[in-house]
Order: C-alpha cells, then structure tokens, then sequence
C-alpha cells in the first residue's frame, strides 16, 4: 500500500474587521474531499447569529439539512428541506461577547460530477448571550447538483438576513487526497 | 464587503503542506456493484486510521454498512451504539454484543441516484497490543426530505491484537452501488 502525504491547507482566511461574506474561489478539482474550519462569530444583534454555505454561486433551493443536536436538555432532530443554502446546525456567538463558534464541514467528493454532494457538519455555541441558542449539533446536507464544486461563499446572517462576521473570525480550507 | 480567501491550490510556499495525515489505499466500486469491500496488510506505522466514505445502496430499504476486523465474526467481540436523528427524532441504538461494528447509514436505491451517504470513521490507536480498539463514526444522508445523521462508537475486544485487515461489508448482505467509495488514512 503505497501512502502519500495529505491534508493540505489551501487557502485561509481572518477577518481584520466585519464582513458579510467569505469567499473561497477557484479550487481545483485536485482533491477528494474538502474541509472547511470556521470559528466564527456573528454581527446580528439579538443572537441567532447563522453561518450557512453556498456553492459555485448557487442561490436556488438546491441544498437540504437533516440536524441531530441538544440543548443542554433535550435531544432532538430536525429537516429542512428546499433551501437556498448548507443550513448552520447551531446558531453561532454573537458580536459584543468573546465567544467564537467552531464549525467543521466535510465536503465529500466535492469535484465529481456524477453524483449530488454530500457535507457532514459539526458545531457547537457553548457561550451564546441567548440561553437558549447554547447547543452542540452535528449534520448532513446534500447540494443538489452534480457540478464540481470550485467556490465556497461563508455568509454571516442574522435570522435570515445578511448581518456578517466579527473581526477576528477566522476560516481555512483543507483539501484531503484519497490514495 | 464579500472578502476573498486566499487560495492557493496551485502554488507553493504559500501554506505549509500537512505531514501528519497519508492516504493509504482507496476502494471504489465499479458498475457491477459489490456486497463488501477489504483493506488487507495494513501497515502498523500509523498512530489511527480513518476511513472516509460516499456511499449508496443497491437494495430498496435504508440499510448501513458495518466493519469486520482481521477477518473475526465472533459475536461478543464487537460493542456498537449510536446517537442518531431521522429529522423529527433524536434516537438511540445499540447491539452489545454484536458479530460487527456498525459505521454509518446509506441512502436506498428508491432515492434519487445522484444522492450518495458520506460516512466518517476513527480506528484508535489500531495498532496497540495492549488495548481493545475504539471506533467512532459520524455518518448519514440527507435526501431532501428524508433522512438521518448519527454519531456511532464502537469496541472491538480479541485480545487487543493489532489491526491488519477490515472488511467493510453493506449491513444487508447486498451491493453497495456504483461510485462508492471508501477511502483508508494513516494519521501519525
């Protein structure tokens, strides 16, 4: 069994001051797998700070989310379906705290075009100033499309509005090479 | 403002590439299909494994896949539980003991044929001589409308030997379908 060295960083990213967006583009096809590290904080007001994805500039209702997560008391899972976007499993901190949300997204076979792609996603908001947003979660999404996938935009919301990320948010991008 | 990353997939120097992670060996399976597939002489330079998995089903209901380690199927020897949720509940599972232990869950056939189940799965410390082996696995699929998402953990106990071989096999006796795929990582 041959083995090579993989794992690489890509490309990274921090905020040295608000922005609404985060955009990976131009990825190359050269990798199986695709990872994605956030930690992130929200700019909205009120607390239900969102990071969700889009691909390839896709805004249509093309990506779906099955949830698993808890809230300190329950357990429970949700869908949601004919989205415009990776949906966030948790919500993330809020602009005015120090708290920082970490996400992890695994974008599996991202550059083949035969089948829908397929993200697992993990994250968590312990230190929320809204009680009830203090969760763990994990996911699975499904982008409806069979294009390779060669732009990532990281948009920050607010509910279901545009609000952005704090400063001092950071994102990288790993890409993962199967032997 | 939208803010561009910084990309580099074609250039060098700009990020300094990983050394602790190696890919091993890849199976993917062809138009035929196939019920199992096997990473045999594994080598034991690794600190733990990962498998990396997309992954379908050739039968009609919602089935799973399951790992075999060093060809034993002794039932007692295999522990698995799983946290999952099927998109209105959060449920819980377990076969102890059990002759497998179990990795993740895969969309049907009676899904739509571009929707494929990713699985990811940790083998601890596989190597060591002195200890039962652990697996965890977050897993699922989402089919726009159905569903599910689960943690799973795992033990294997044969008298802590060393991991040389797994047999992934589809947890219904039936082919996995074209374009699965499962990936083996050594990680240092």
């Amino acid at each position: 069994m041959a083995a090579g060295a993989t794992y690489v960083p890509i490309a990274t990213q921090t905020l040295g001051s608000s922005a609404t967006s985060v955009t990976f583009s131009s990825i190359l096809g050269t990798y199986t797998d695709l990872i994605l590290i956030s930690f992130a904080q929200g700019q909205a007001s009120g607390g239900d700070n969102r990071l969700v994805l889009q691909f390839n500039g896709d805004t249509s209702t093309n990506y779906s989310t099955t949830y698993l997560y808890g809230n300190g008391t329950s357990a429970m899972s949700a869908r949601d379906s004919n989205r415009g976007q990776v949906d966030n499993v948790t919500q993330i901190g809020d602009s005015g705290s120090s708290s920082f949300s970490p996400f992890i997204h695994h974008i599996m076979n991202y550059a083949n075009t035969t089948t829908y792609k397929t993200i697992l996603q993990r994250g968590n908001d312990a230190g929320d100033t809204t009680t009830a947003y203090r969760q763990v979660g994990t996911s699975v999404s499904l982008w409806r499309s069979t294009s390779a996938i060669t732009s990532i935009v990281i948009k920050g919301l607010g509910g279901n509005s545009s609000s952005g990320f704090s400063a001092g948010s950071t994102f990288t991008l790993y890409g993962i090479s199967a032997a | 403002m939208p803010i561009l990353g910084v990309i580099d997939s074609g250039k060098s120097g700009h990020l300094a590439p990983a050394t602790g992670f190696y890919s091993i060996a890849t199976q993917t399976v062809g138009s035929g299909g196939a019920v199992s597939v096997t990473f045999s002489s594994i080598p034991s330079t690794y600190t733990h494994l990962q498998i990396r998995a997309i992954a379908r089903d050739g039968n009609s209901s919602q089935d799973g896949f399951w790992l075999r380690f060093n060809g034993d199927s002794t039932s007692g020897n295999y522990y698995w539980h799983e946290l999952y949720g099927n998109g209105s509940s959060a449920l819980a599972y377990a076969e102890a003991p059990s002759t497998v232990n179990f990795a993740g869950q895969i969309p049907s056939s009676s899904q739509a044929s571009q929707i494929m189940g990713a699985s990811i799965v940790d083998i601890l410390d596989y190597s060591n001589v002195n200890k039962a082996k652990t697996i965890r696995a977050l897993g699922g699929f989402d089919g726009n409308g159905s569903g599910q998402i689960g943690l799973l953990s795992g033990a294997w106990n044969n008298g802590n030997a060393a991991i040389s071989s797994i047999l992934i096999q589809n947890s219904a006796g039936v082919n996995f379908s074209q374009y699965t795929q499962f990936a083996l990582y050594g990680i240092k």
